[in-house]
């Protein structure tokens, strides 16, 4: 069984990812964010494909959980993950803006939260985070 | 020459964008995350957000103008809009989509409907330059063509 890293990762040189995110646009630059990080990552397109990634046995060190999906939302997504055991760093990233609405989401269990768009910076400052 | 010409008509097209707010500084940041593994990430970007946009922007429009509106599922079609849109740094059609869910939420539906229509103008809009901006840029890469000597001709 493979070591398990501070977030719950597998322990290896290159850091893993995956994107959660029902819109194309957004997946695609998530992924093309992460790859210039040199970070391997995995896209699905909504919460429970997430949880069902996992339940095959997969692990990442980041997760980055958009909120409004189909099928199954962030933040319920967020729940199951952690109710499953799962320590990997969840970020929450929305365009939501409400305060109410951001702390159900980060109360769902998330590790940090960043406003849509998504930039370079935005996700350096989440990975320290992993690091730090 | 013209390659130069073309560098600055490109160059100036681009600025163009950005001065008179159609585009802000997202752009930037995607334009950031092309390399040599792929020169063509903006434009694959773009293409896969007006394929979704031209859909969602007629599925939109279909349920605004039925009797009983589905608030709700508009509102979320047009939250996710948003989403994508500021995802690539379109900022008119960004702020339109903001107006146009406004005025729903106020129950002011005609006002609601002119914006949207605003709303697809400036979408339209959108494409239409980017569009003619993209086919420059590749006819500044263009096919690469080299010399080749005619066959038998083998001489100095």
């Amino acid at each position: 069984m493979a070591a398990q890293g501070r977030h719950g990762g597998k322990k290896s040189n290159k850091m893993t990812a995956l994107v959660v995110d029902d819109n194309t646009v957004n997946r695609m630059i998530h992924h093309r964010l992460l790859d210039n990080l040199g970070i391997e990552n995995v896209a699905v397109v909504n919460g429970k494909e997430a949880v069902d990634i996992h339940c095959s046995g997969k692990t990442f060190d980041l997760i980055l959980m958009d909120m409004d999906m189909p099928v199954m939302n962030g933040i319920e997504a967020t729940r199951q993950l952690r109710e499953m055991g799962i320590r990997s760093m969840i970020a929450g990233v929305s365009t939501r803006s409400m305060e109410r609405e951001i702390r159900e989401f980060i109360e769902a269990g998330l590790d940090d939260y960043q406003e849509k768009p998504l930039t370079m910076s935005k996700l350096i400052s989440i990975i320290h985070k992993i690091n730090g | 020459m013209e390659s130069s010409h073309l560098r600055q008509q490109i160059a100036a097209m681009r600025q163009s964008f950005f001065d008179e707010e159609i585009l802000d500084g997202q752009f930037c940041q995607l334009e950031r995350l092309e390399n040599r593994g792929n020169p063509n990430f903006v434009e694959e970007v773009l293409t896969m957000y007006f394929r979704d946009s031209t859909t969602l922007l007629q599925t939109v429009e279909q349920e605004i103008e039925t009797d009983t509106i589905d608030l709700a599922k508009v509102d979320m079609m047009l939250h996710k809009f948003k989403g994508s849109s500021a995802s690539i740094g379109a900022n008119k059609v960004r702020n339109n989509i903001t107006k146009t869910r406004q005025l729903l939420e106020e129950g002011n539906l005609e006002g609601a409907k002119l914006a949207f229509r605003e709303l697809r103008m400036e979408h339209d809009n959108l494409r239409a330059k980017l569009e003619p901006y993209f086919q420059q840029q590749l006819r500044q890469v263009g096919p690469v063509e080299t010399a080749t000597r005619p066959k038998g001709s083998d001489h100095a």
